[in-house]
């Protein structure tokens, strides 16, 4: 074999790619970095400080704390909305009028923006002049999601299931129609009960929009910002503020730029890492012998 | 393992089936009984699947009963019917091993783990899936999918029947012949009653014992393949089997002969006397293999046009047309063929007469 290059400028042709990335992810990101390098003072005076920000930042409770709620409601997210989401694809109907109309009920949500979402959680659940705190509060179950943590928490957990859940229905709704029906006719002769038919013959051929799915979930829930914004502002205290809020106060309310841009690449490398992981642990078990899901 | 009776059965796909081409099945009583190998033949969409799925409980039938023995399966659903079915396009669990995916029945079955171990080893070596019993399924060929498959109707022992519904189709042609073959082993060592359906009449014949020709919802023969070739009771079994189906010729009777342009071709007066039903539509029907094709005239020979000539290696078939009326024969490659001109004969014992496409039938006595 010919290794030799006999012509370089086929690299050119790499070049409009290259542009697209660079303005779009690598330029905006060297500016973070540049920023978390440096203590800023004003336009004219900066001084660099290497990886202090960093080890002020890592050190910093508040980004310990709102780390800990981030995975928290992550992974509540995940463990509320796959189950629930396989459940509504498996319960829906798979033709005739009824199959449409719930098709288009399950996208509605997915259409609406992420701040109105909030407006819509944050009047619903209002003991005044919501029909969901009203009716809480009328069942003598005193609900109040601006004073009390564990309601904030529910509210806001609530909504994200409500917003994102038919994400996960959709995707596994188009996995299910995907599937022959030639399995189930031979599960049904091969007398298999109605969990093995999902354990062995749905779940498994719906590993590969699952794994769409966790991963956009995740990621999603991970920078989560409008909603509790608009919900609870954070509050009450700190029980809802997650970590681009975290940010957000840090970058703009106090204007510490650099601990902010140390922050906000911390923040960028746990999403990859931990969309990475999951990536490779999904791949790693697709190309191996068995897969136990 | 059971005897499967089909009782006046009919089905359409329709909610309120009029006339009877609504049916895709039209109404039979059938039997297939224990232990055979049976074949269903027919063209597409000529109803054997349906049949098929009529019989594993996978399609309820319109009208009629299916019994396996004296109990009465109609209404039950194939996981109480035990019964395995193996599809045309193969079924494996893919996230299962080859072992795993044997063993499903049989765990589904809630059998003991020894016996499975044992029951699945068993039939991994009948279908020579040994090394490939912990792979996972899906990295499978088509052929070994397939086995698969059919081996997970294989491993119950409680089964009724085996029911196939074109399983060989994603075969290859070379491994083809040697899965049948497994299944006829298969048979011969399990004694357990089979169903095979297909639309190749070489796979129904070497298959099985008896095939059921299926034509327009109906079974118009069930008979060995040597009575199907030979005493074609419908004018659809002699055109549909045998390569170069038989000559059907349209023809009206005069005075015990059936005439067609010109043609005057004497027919047995036992025969003739068979005839119970009147009708115009009258067929007579030679197989190409028994035309008689000979050099010079003689008393009862035919002369006519020689057309066209297939060489298809061992035996060559002639187009001939006599009156207007195109007829095959069938010679050996050795026998000389003749030019422009032929004689033909058609012997009487292979001479059939149809009316309205159903066989009549010599009185023996």
């Amino acid at each position: 074999m010919n290794l030799k290059v006999h012509d370089n400028k086929a690299w050119f042709l790499i070049l409009p790619v290259l542009l697209l990335v660079a303005f779009s992810a690598i330029i905006p990101l060297i500016t973070v970095v540049n920023y978390s390098v440096q203590d800023i003072f004003d336009q004219n005076n900066a001084v660099f400080v290497g990886a202090e920000w960093y080890r002020k930042i890592l050190g910093d409770p508040r980004l310990q704390d709102s780390l800990i709620r981030q995975f928290g409601f992550s992974g509540a997210v995940l463990l509320i909305q796959i189950p629930l989401g396989i459940l509504v694809a498996l319960m829906m109907p798979t033709k005739g009028k009824m199959a449409s109309l719930c098709l288009v009920t399950l996208a509605i949500p997915l259409l609406i923006p992420w701040n109105v979402v909030g407006t819509i959680w944050q009047i619903f659940g209002r003991a005044d002049i919501g029909l969901m705190g009203s009716f809480f509060n009328g069942l003598g179950f005193e609900y109040n999601y601006a004073s009390n943590p564990t309601h904030a928490w529910f509210t806001v957990l609530l909504m994200d299931v409500w917003h994102w859940t038919s994400l996960i229905a959709l995707l596994c709704y188009s996995g299910l129609r995907a599937i022959p029906n030639a399995y189930y006719q031979a599960a049904k002769i091969d007398q298999a009960s109605a969990w093995a038919v999902f354990r062995y013959i749905q779940l498994p051929k719906l590993k590969s929009v699952l794994v769409i799915g966790v991963l956009l979930r995740f990621m999603d829930s991970f920078m989560i910002y409008a909603e509790p914004f608009v919900l609870t502002g954070g509050g009450p205290g700190n029980s809802t503020t997650f970590l681009s809020q975290t940010l957000v106060q840090m970058a703009i309310g106090q204007f510490d730029l650099g601990p902010a841009a140390a922050f906000s690449l911390i923040y960028f490398l746990i999403v990859l890492l931990v969309s990475w992981l999951f990536f490779k642990k999904i791949t790693h078990l697709y190309s191996n012998k068995l897969v136990f899901i | 393992m059971a005897e499967i009776i089909l009782q006046a059965l009919a089905h359409s796909y329709l909610d309120k089936p009029k006339n009877p081409d609504d049916y895709a099945i039209r109404q039979m009583t059938h039997t297939w009984q224990q232990g055979g190998a049976y074949a269903l033949l027919g063209p597409s969409g000529c109803g054997k699947s349906t049949l098929l799925n009529i019989i594993s409980g996978l399609l309820q039938p319109s009208e009629g009963r299916v019994k396996f023995d004296d109990k009465d399966v109609t209404d039950l659903q194939p996981n109480e019917r035990n019964i395995a079915q193996v599809f045309q396009f193969p079924v494996v669990y893919d996230s299962m091993t080859v072992f795993d995916n044997l063993a499903f029945p049989l765990r589904n079955l809630k059998y003991e783990k020894n016996v499975i171990d044992k029951k699945v080893n068993e039939i991994a070596a009948v279908l020579e899936l040994g090394d490939v019993l912990h792979r996972r399924a899906n990295n499978l060929t088509a052929d070994e999918k397939q086995k698969v498959s059919m081996g997970r109707g294989l491993v119950r022992d409680d089964v009724s029947a085996i029911l196939f519904d074109e399983p060989l189709t994603v075969i290859d042609p070379h491994l083809k012949w040697k899965l049948r073959r497994k299944l006829k082993q298969i048979h011969e060592k399990f004694n357990i009653t089979m169903v095979y359906v297909t639309h190749d009449q070489l796979e129904a014949s070497t298959f099985a014992d008896k095939i059921a020709l299926m034509y327009q919802g109906k079974i118009v023969q069930f008979g060995t393949p040597q009575e199907l070739f030979e005493q074609p009771e419908h004018t659809f079994v002699g055109y549909f089997i045998g390569s170069s189906g038989m000559n059907i010729i349209e023809v009206s009777l005069t005075h015990n002969n059936a005439v067609f342009n010109d043609v005057s071709i004497p027919l047995k007066a036992t025969l003739i006397n068979a005839i119970v039903k009147h009708s115009t539509n009258i067929k007579i029907g030679i197989r190409p293999e028994f035309v008689g094709v000979i050099n010079e005239p003689t008393e009862d020979s035919y002369p006519c046009d020689l057309i066209d000539v297939e060489n298809l290696g061992t035996y060559k078939i002639l187009t001939l047309e006599l009156g207007r009326q195109k007829i095959k024969a069938r010679i050996n490659e050795d026998q000389l063929v003749p030019v422009d001109k032929a004689h033909i004969t058609f012997p009487q014992e292979h001479l059939k007469l149809y009316i309205d496409e159903c066989l009549v039938k010599e009185n023996i006595e």
